[in-house]
Parts: C-alpha cells; structure tokens; sequence
C-alpha cells in the first residue's frame, strides 16, 4: 500500500450557485522516500491538486466535489476537521511559492516555528526552542542562535524559504508538498533550495509531492512524474520512461518550450495558444486547439486514459501515432 | 524609543504654540467683547470702556497674547472673566466627568467594537456578518444628539434604568454607583466609533485572511479560532491601532454635543458655554490642554503601532 493514494480526485469552484469542474479524474500514488513531481502550466490544478490533498480548500471558494485520497491507510475525507488538523503538519506539511510573503510579518521565526512544533509535540517552550535552533542548522541557516530571534523581514527570500522548509520538517513529515518552492527565488539559490530538500529526504525518508511548471527541475529530482492540463492527468509514468518515450503532444511541447544553451534560436518553442478558461466547454480533447496533431475526433470526443505500457498512462486519441520528441508546438 | 519620543515631546512645542495663536486670532473674530456680556444690558458705555481696560482688552492684540503666553510659560494660565477663578480651578472642575466619561466611552469602543468585528470577519457572509456590519453601517451614520435624546427617552425615561442628567462626582454619596450617570452618555459617544473600529476590524481581518501567510498557519494544523485571533486578527490589529488616534479626535467634538445633550459637568460643555460668554482666558486653556493630549495620543498610537509591526522602525 502506497503512502498516499489519490482515486479520482474532483474539485470544483463555486460561482454564483454552480460548482464548475476545474480539477477532475485525478489518481495517482506516492511511495515513501519517493518524489512526486506535478507538472503544467499555470492554471492546469497543480495547486489546487495540492491544497485539496493538504486539506486546505475549507474557507474558499474551492469545493471537494468527490475522489477518494488515502494517506498512511487512513481515508483523509471521512476524518474530523479536528482529526484532519492532526495530520496537517505533523504527518504531512507543506511548501508554498511565495517565500516573502508565506511567513507571518509581526512574528519571530523562531516562534513561528515553535508554533508548529507544540501545536503537534508536547514540548515546553525551551525545547522547542532549542528544536527550532536544530532546525534551522539543519537548513543551513548561518548563525541560527541568533537568526531564531530574527523577524522574517530581515531574511532575505531564499532564508525565507529555509525557514519554510524547516517549518514544514519540524514535526518529522511522512509527506511534503513543495508547491513552486523555488519558482519566487534566484537560480543560484533555486538550486540550493530544491538540493536541500533532496538531501532532507536522503535523511529522512519524507515523500515529496513537488509542484513544477519546469521540467528540467522536475527531470533531475523526481522519481515519477504526472503531467496536468487543465485540471486532468495528460500522462504519468516514471522519470526515465517519460523523458524517453514523451507520448502526449502536451508533454513534447512543454519540453520543447525548455531553450537549449548552446542552440543560437530566434524563436523560443512556446506551446501556441493558452489554457482554456474554466467555463469553456470543449467536448472533445481540451488540448486539441492547441495541438498540432489534432484530427477530426480530437474536437467531439474526449481521449481516455490509457496504459502504453506498464506505468505510463497516456490521456491521447492518438499517443503512438506521431513521431514523438519535441515537435509540437512548433514555433508560435 | 527614547531619542524618539523625546523629539515628539519636544515638537509639541511648536505645535502647542500655533494652535494657541488660531485659536486667539480665532476668538477674537467673534462678535461681542467679555465686557458687555459680563455687565449685561443695562450697563452704559464708559461701564463697559472701564472695565475692558481693566481686563486689558483695549490692547493691542499681539500684545494681549504675549501677556498671554509669557503667563502660561510660568504655568499661569490666567483667571476666568466669568467664574473669577483660575482657569486650571475652572478646567480640573470638569475634568473628572470628561476623563471617566472619555475611559467608559473607550472602553465601550473596545469591548464592543472588536469583539463584534472579529465576529463579522469570521462568520463573513453569514446572518451574523450581515446583522454585525448592518448595525454598525446604522450607528455609524446616526447622529450622537440623535442617538443620546433616544437613549434617554428609550432607558431613563422608559424603563427609568439610568439617569438621563448630570454627574455627582464618584467621591460623592454614592461612590463608583455614580457611574451609571454616564452610562447613557458613554453608550451615545462610543456607539459611532465602535461602528468604525467593527467595520475597521472586519474589513482588516478580511483583507489580512487572504495574505499567505495565513495559509502556512493553518497548514500548521492550528484551530480556526487559533489562526483567527493569533494570526489574522493580530496583524489586522496594526490598521485598527492606527484609527484610535482618529477616534480621539472625533470623540473631542462629539464629547462637546453629547455632554450638553446630557447635561454633563465636562470639559466640552465648558467649552461651548465659554465660547457663549466669551470667556477667553478659559477658550483659550482648555484647546491647549486638548491639544497637548490629543498630540500625547497619538504619540502612543505611533508607540503602539512599533510595537505591533516590527517592520516599522522609529529610529
């Protein structure tokens, strides 16, 4: 039995007294000591996949409008708010995009992370202090007796994060959720960062769900990889299989996009067109627009999805019909 | 902190002495001189001219307000034409209603604004958000004359649970129970100002639960009521601390109204009757006391407000 398991998972948003799908059919799992990585562009569900598993759509206008996800063979839907809290945190914690402003201003971060501890540990306040100082050593925060008692404003974004990752770590997690955790920072620290968290996990053992719209980030850390457009898995397999047989034109673009160093182009390959709005209704493939294999059928009935082989599920009409590698798109 | 409310004390100074020339350039504008309206109507001209000289009125103005000033320098500041005493005498004799009435009215602010704001905020959108922000868009709007004259007719002359006038004073017969003399009047004057800070209140606190910040505490696993009261009302406390400094301000001119409304022994009705009397030895003293705690105020509020944000830096 996985870590986690996602069956089927369905979020909708709530306007005006309709609920419209913008998360559908989501299903994967997460082994322990294994990474996950979600790719897409903005506006795909990566998020939302990851604050609905987190169980943090309460309080939006986000609903959870069905699926099934198993965490540690517990089924997270049919538990209390109070029971749910539990986990948030302490078994399962998570990473956000925006290290400036994730932190709350008025606090030191030493408390915040204290917070976190007692809420889920009964330590007194000296130990978890002391567990705090741990922390951020272990984060590779430089002077951490004195940067505990620093307010997140006088960290610059990169410690900031630190500070999250040492957050979320504080309690011991079984999984992680990294959501964009290095899209807010330099490159030289990107690197850093995603590098930490690896060597974290090497540690620990934590499972990481890591949310990316860049592959090349997505291609060296992750053990498995799901790919979302517009609220649906367009393909799953592990790493390696992926990266060789890309079988979904969506997949191939967003390679594609990547610029290559040492290639004198003109043109970057951007994926022509845009993600469809929420409310657009496509009956047939939600890509087909914007792909440049689209036959007839593309447009009046939607792909399933189907195994190519073992592990690697592809959500296309036609995925081995098509020379793969790269060439969709084509320059826009 | 300390360099800095010194240079704050210190820029009292010059402020204090601005306000103290509008205001005597000021009372000065108005028509009718303290002579004529001490003698009444039936006193003749060269009664009228004798007694300006003695007050040295027939002066020149600039040399009138340095006489003034150069008085209130050596902590004088001067003697009422109409009561015949010293103006610090005649202001200290209203000063206890004003200061209880000011500490109830602030108390009232507190104790209903915020814990009614906090609600709204939580149970946004709810018949509780839209009771709380619709009463308080109600109060906010009516007028403090208004409101006393029904609270007096609704709870003193109704149901007869409060007095509706005066103030004996708490060392009187009847101790702290006096207070409930200005039950009424406190009730009037807060009522507008906790309107503000309910709305004040809900709005930051609405405005601050979206930050992501907020996100990473619940992520926390906290409960709601934590994240609520440790978390987003906190920060949204940084925009609420700022407006007391308002509230002060307009609980001054809205003291004036409500404690002749309630015929209340206090500075504000001091004021009004002094300015009818042209009583400008006292005019003059109780807007520089006014001042001087109006700038004090704020002077916390800026203290306050350091404290709540570390981000500010008063250096």
């Amino acid at each position: 039995m996985a870590l986690l398991e996602v069956r089927d998972l369905e979020v909708g948003v709530a306007i005006g007294g309709k609920v419209l799908p913008v998360v559908q059919g989501i299903s994967f799992d997460v082994e322990e000591n294994q990474t996950l990585g979600i790719v897409g562009e903005s506006g795909c569900g990566k998020s939302l996949t990851s604050l609905a598993i987190m169980g943090l759509l309460e309080g939006s206008m986000l609903r959870l409008t069905g699926g099934s996800i198993s965490f540690n063979g517990q089924d997270l839907l049919a538990l209390s708010p109070r029971a749910r809290r539990a986990i948030m945190g302490d078994q399962m914690a998570m990473i956000f995009q925006e290290p400036m402003t994730s932190l709350n201003p008025v606090y030191r971060i030493g408390d915040q992370i204290i917070e976190s501890l007692r809420q889920h540990r009964s330590m007194s306040q000296r130990q978890a202090r002391a567990r705090a100082i741990e922390l951020l050593d272990l984060v590779r925060i430089p002077d951490p007796e004195r940067r505990v008692d620093s307010y997140p404003h006088q960290l610059s974004g990169g410690q900031r994060q630190r500070v999250m990752i040492a957050m979320a770590l504080a309690c011991g997690p079984k999984l992680l959720i990294a959501d964009e955790p290095t899209t807010a920072l330099d490159v030289t620290v990107q690197k850093e960062v995603l590098d930490l968290m690896l060597d974290l996990q090497k540690r620990t053992g934590t499972a990481i769900i890591l949310i990316s719209h860049d592959l090349g980030v997505i291609s060296e850390t992750c053990d498995k990889v799901v790919v979302m457009y517009r609220g649906k898995i367009v393909e799953s397999a592990k790493t390696a299989t992926l990266f060789s047989n890309m079988s979904h034109p969506y997949t191939q673009g967003l390679l594609a996009s990547i610029p290559v160093v040492d290639h004198d182009v003109e043109w970057l390959n951007a994926i022509p067109g845009r993600v469809p709005l929420i409310d657009e209704v496509l009956p047939g493939c939600a890509f087909h627009p914007r792909c440049s294999f689209a036959q007839a059928s593309c447009a009046t009935s939607p792909p399933s999805a189907d195994y190519v082989s073992d592990d690697h599920l592809v959500r296309c009409h036609f995925p081995n019909d098509r020379p793969s590698g790269g060439e969709a798109g084509g320059d826009a | 902190m300390f360099v800095y409310t010194f240079n704050r004390l210190l820029a009292l100074i010059p402020t204090l002495l601005a306000a103290s020339i509008l205001v005597f350039l000021f009372i000065h504008l108005i028509p009718g001189d303290p002579a004529s309206i001490l003698l009444g109507d039936t006193a003749t001209p060269e009664e009228i001219a004798e007694l300006t000289r003695a007050m040295g009125l027939d002066k020149p103005l600039w040399t009138q307000y340095f006489i003034w000033l150069s008085n209130v320098v050596q902590g004088d500041l001067g003697t009422s034409v109409f009561f015949r005493e010293p103006v610090l005498a005649v202001i200290a004799s209203g000063a206890e209603t004003s200061i209880l009435l000011a500490c109830m009215t602030m108390m009232w602010i507190i104790v209903l604004g915020i814990p009614i704001g906090i609600l709204a905020a939580t149970r946004h959108g709810t018949w509780a958000d839209q009771l709380a922000s619709g009463g308080a868009m109600l109060f906010a709007s009516v007028p403090t004359f208004w409101l006393g004259l029904y609270l007096i007719l609704i709870f003193a002359v109704g149901l007869g649970w409060f007095p509706s006038s005066g103030f004996p004073s708490i060392t009187d017969e009847g101790g702290v129970f006096n207070l409930r003399y200005l039950m009424l009047p406190s009730l009037t004057l807060a009522a507008p100002n906790a309107a503000l800070i309910i709305r004040l209140v809900r709005a930051s606190m609405l405005d601050v639960a979206r930050e992501d910040h907020v996100r990473t505490a619940r992520a926390k696993g906290l409960h709601p009521a934590r994240v609520a009261i440790k978390h987003i009302f906190r920060n949204a406390l940084i925009a609420v601390a700022a407006a007391f400094g308002f509230t002060f301000a307009a609980l001054v001119s809205e003291a004036v109204v409500t404690e002749t409304v309630f015929s209340l022994p206090g500075i504000g009705r001091l004021v009004v009757q002094s300015i009818l009397r042209r009583d400008y030895p006292v005019i003059q003293g109780v807007i520089l006391i006014i001042v001087i705690f109006y700038m004090l105020i704020n002077l916390l509020v800026d203290l306050a407000y350091a404290r709540l944000d570390p981000r500010v830096s008063l250096s």
